[in-house]
C-alpha cells in the first residue's frame, strides 16, 4: 500500500515538472531553430529593418515596432475603461453586478478568429469611411505627422482597437478581484471623512490595490503581444517599418502565422528568430505580472 | 472659493461615474455587437445542408461544413484526453504534496508562464517536434498543440480547487487509515468535482475556438477526417480564415460567417455552460 502511495507522489510530480519541461523545451527548441539565422545576422537582426526573401536578408525591427506600437494602443484604451467598468461592476447592485460582469467576460471567450472576422468585415469599412476621416480630416489630425494621410482601414490603429477589446476583459476581471480584497474599512473609513466615491476609488482603492492593478495590466500586455489572428486579419501585413498610425504594418505573431507555412532555410530560421524575441517578450512580461500579482495575495493571506 | 471646490468636488464624481457606466456600457456593447455580426451574417449561410455536407474546394458552391465540425471536435476532444488526466495530477501535487516549496512555487510559476505563451508559438513548437520529424500534418499534431495550451490552465484550476477543500476533511480521512492517495482521489477530488469540471469545460471552451497552432499542425483538407493521425485534419477555425482572407467568392465568404457562427455557438455554449452549472451548484451547497 505504501508503495502505491509513492508511486502516485512521483506520477503527480512528473506530470508537475512537465509544465516546467515544456517551458524550458520552448526556449531550447527556439534557440536551436533559429541559429541559423543568428549567426548569419548577428545581434544586427534586432535592429534591422530590410525584410528581403528574394536577397535572403531578414531583420526583426518592423515586426518589432508593430508589436509594440498595436500592445501600446491597445493598453492605452482599454485601461481606463476597464479601470472604470470594473469601479462601477464592483459598486453596482449585486444582480446587475453579476450580469454585466458575466457579459464583459464572454469577451475573452470569443474566439480570436472571430474577432478577426468582425474588425476584416465591420471595423475596417468603419475605420475607412467614417473613423479615420474623422480623425484625418475633422480633426486636422493629418497636420500631425505621426497620424498620416492615408488610410485604407487597416492598419496599426484597427488592429490597437481590436486588441483593446479583447484585452479588456481580462484587465476588468483582475481589477475587480483587487478592488473586492480592498478592506471595507479602509473604503468606509474614506467616505466617513467625507470622500466623494471617485476620491475613495483614487487614493485609497488605487493605492491599496496598485501591485495587483499592475499584474492585471501586465496581464492583459501578455495577451496583447501575443495575439495572432485578430491581429493578421486587420493589420495589412506589411513587412515595412510603420510611418504612422493609419499605415500598414506587421506584428511578430502575424509575420509568424502568414509566412511560415512556406518559408523555408534561413527565412525559416529568422521566422524562430522573431518567434525567439516575441517569447522573450512575452516570458518578461510574464515575471513582472506573475510578481505583482504573488505580493498581492501574499497580502491577501495576511488580512 | 471653498463651497466652490465642494461643488467641483461632488461635479467631477458625477462626471466620473457616469463614465464608468459609459465604459461597462461600452464593453457590452462591443460584446453584443460582434455577436449580432456572427448571427447576422452567419445565419442565412445555415442550412440543413450546409451542416452535413463536407467542404468543397475553392470556387465550387454548395459545399457545406461538417468535415470541419467534425475535425474540430476530434482535435477538441483529443486535447482534452491528452491535457487533462496529467494536468490534474499536476494540480494534485502543487497543491497536496507541498514537501518542497521551492519546487513546487518554480512548476507553479512556470505553469503561470505557460498560461500567457502566445498560442502562436505553441503552433511553432508542435510543429518542429511532431509535423517536421513525420513529414506530415495530422489532426493529432493539433491536438496536441492544444493540450499543450489546456495544460497549464486546468492544472492551475485544479491546485485552486483543491485548494479550498477544507483540511478537516483530509484529517479525517488519513485518521480513519486511508492512504494519501485514497484521500486525494475519493475524498479530496471528489468534493471538488464541480470546480474541477468547470475549470476543464472553461479550458475547453478556451481552446475549442483556438487558430493559431493550427495554422502549423492541422492545416486544412475538404475530406472527411478519416486520416486524424496521418493527413491534414479539416477543423473550423482554419476553414474560417480561408475562406474568409483568401477567397474571392461570395458564396465562400458567407460560408465562412456560417461556419463562424458555428464555432462561436459552440464556444459560448460550453463557456455559459460551465458558468451556470458552477454557480448552481455552489448556490446548493
Amino acid at each position: 500500500m505504501l508503495k502505491l502511495d509513492s508511486t502516485f507522489r512521483w506520477l503527480c510530480f512528473g506530470a508537475a515538472a512537465f509544465a516546467g519541461l515544456l517551458l524550458l523545451g520552448f526556449f531550447l527548441q527556439l534557440a536551436l531553430s533559429s541559429s541559423a539565422a543568428w549567426r548569419e545576422f548577428g545581434l544586427g537582426f534586432l535592429v534591422s529593418t530590410e525584410w528581403d526573401p528574394v536577397s535572403n536578408v531578414y531583420g526583426a525591427l518592423p515586426s518589432v515596432v508593430g508589436t509594440l506600437l498595436t500592445t501600446a494602443i491597445a493598453l492605452v484604451l482599454a485601461l481606463p475603461l476597464a479601470f472604470s467598468a470594473a469601479l462601477y461592476l464592483v459598486d453596482a447592485k449585486p444582480w446587475i453586478g453579476a450580469v454585466l460582469g458575466h457579459a464583459i467576460d464572454l469577451l475573452a471567450a470569443i474566439p480570436s478568429v472571430i474577432y478577426g472576422m468582425w474588425g476584416l468585415f465591420v471595423l475596417a469599412p468603419l475605420m475607412q469611411t467614417r473613423i479615420q476621416p474623422f480623425l484625418a480630416e475633422t480633426l486636422r489630425l493629418n497636420k500631425i505627422p505621426f497620424f498620416g494621410d492615408d488610410y485604407n482601414g487597416f492598419g496599426i490603429l484597427t488592429a490597437g482597437l481590436i486588441l483593446a477589446v479583447m484585452i479588456l476583459p481580462y484587465i476588468c476581471a483582475i481589477m475587480r478581484d483587487v478592488f473586492r480584497m480592498t478592506p471595507p474599512m479602509l473604503r468606509e473609513s474614506a467616505f466617513g471623512v467625507g470622500c466623494t466615491k471617485w476620491e475613495t476609488a483614487k487614493d485609497i482603492v488605487l493605492r491599496y490595490g496598485l501591485r495587483g492593478i499592475l499584474g492585471g495590466v501586465f496581464i492583459g500586455l501578455g495577451r496583447a503581444l501575443g495575439e495572432t489572428m485578430a491581429v493578421l486579419f486587420v493589420i495589412g501585413n506589411l513587412m515595412e517599418m510603420p510611418d504612422s498610425l493609419f499605415s500598414g504594418a506587421t506584428t511578430i505573431a502575424s509575420t509568424l502565422a502568414n509566412n511560415f507555412a512556406e518559408a523555408d532555410g534561413l527565412q525559416r530560421s529568422a521566422l524562430f528568430a522573431l518567434g525567439l524575441i516575441l517569447l522573450f517578450m512575452s516570458f518578461g512580461i510574464q515575471v513582472l505580472a506573475q510578481s505583482y500579482l504573488h505580493a498581492t495575495s501574499a497580502g491577501r493571506g495576511e488580512k | 472659493m471653498r463651497p466652490r471646490t465642494l461643488f467641483f468636488r461632488t461635479q467631477k464624481d458625477r462626471a466620473i461615474r457616469a463614465f464608468s457606466a459609459l465604459a461597462v456600457l461600452l464593453a457590452v456593447g462591443v460584446m453584443l455587437w460582434i455577436l449580432y455580426t456572427v448571427v447576422r451574417f452567419g445565419a442565412p449561410a445555415i442550412r440543413f445542408g450546409f451542416l452535413i455536407h463536407a467542404s468543397k474546394p475553392f470556387g465550387i458552391a454548395d459545399g457545406g461544413i461538417a468535415n470541419a465540425i467534425l475535425g474540430t471536435l476530434l482535435i477538441t476532444a483529443g486535447a482534452a484526453l491528452l491535457a487533462v488526466p496529467p494536468a490534474i495530477c499536476a494540480g494534485i501535487y502543487l497543491a497536496e504534496f507541498p514537501d518542497h516549496p521551492r519546487i513546487s512555487a518554480a512548476l507553479r510559476f512556470s505553469a503561470n508562464v505557460m498560461m500567457g505563451m502566445p498560442s502562436v508559438l505553441v503552433g511553432l513548437f508542435v510543429y518542429m517536434i511532431m509535423v517536421m520529424p513525420s513529414g506530415n500534418f495530422s489532426g493529432f499534431a493539433a491536438s496536441v498543440s492544444l493540450a499543450i495550451i489546456m495544460f497549464p490552465v486546468v492544472m492551475r484550476t485544479t491546485e485552486d480547487m483543491l485548494g479550498m477543500v477544507p483540511y478537516a476533511l483530509r484529517e479525517s480521512a488519513l485518521a480513519l487509515g486511508m492512504t494519501r492517495m485514497r484521500t486525494t482521489l475519493c475524498i479530496v477530488c471528489r468534493s471538488a468535482k464541480n470546480g474541477l469540471l468547470t475549470g476543464i469545460l472553461l479550458a475547453l471552451s478556451r481552446v475549442s475556438g483556438e487558430t493559431a497552432p493550427l495554422l502549423f499542425t492541422a492545416m486544412f483538407s475538404d475530406s472527411w477526417p478519416t486520416g486524424y493521425f496521418s493527413e491534414p485534419t479539416a477543423n473550423l477555425p482554419v476553414l474560417i480564415t480561408e475562406y474568409a482572407t483568401n477567397s474571392p467568392f461570395e458564396s465562400m465568404q458567407r460560408a465562412g460567417w456560417g461556419a463562424a457562427l458555428v464555432v462561436t455557438a459552440l464556444v459560448l455554449c460550453i463557456n455559459l455552460g460551465a458558468r451556470i452549472f458552477f454557480r448552481e451548484k455552489k448556490n446548493a451547497q
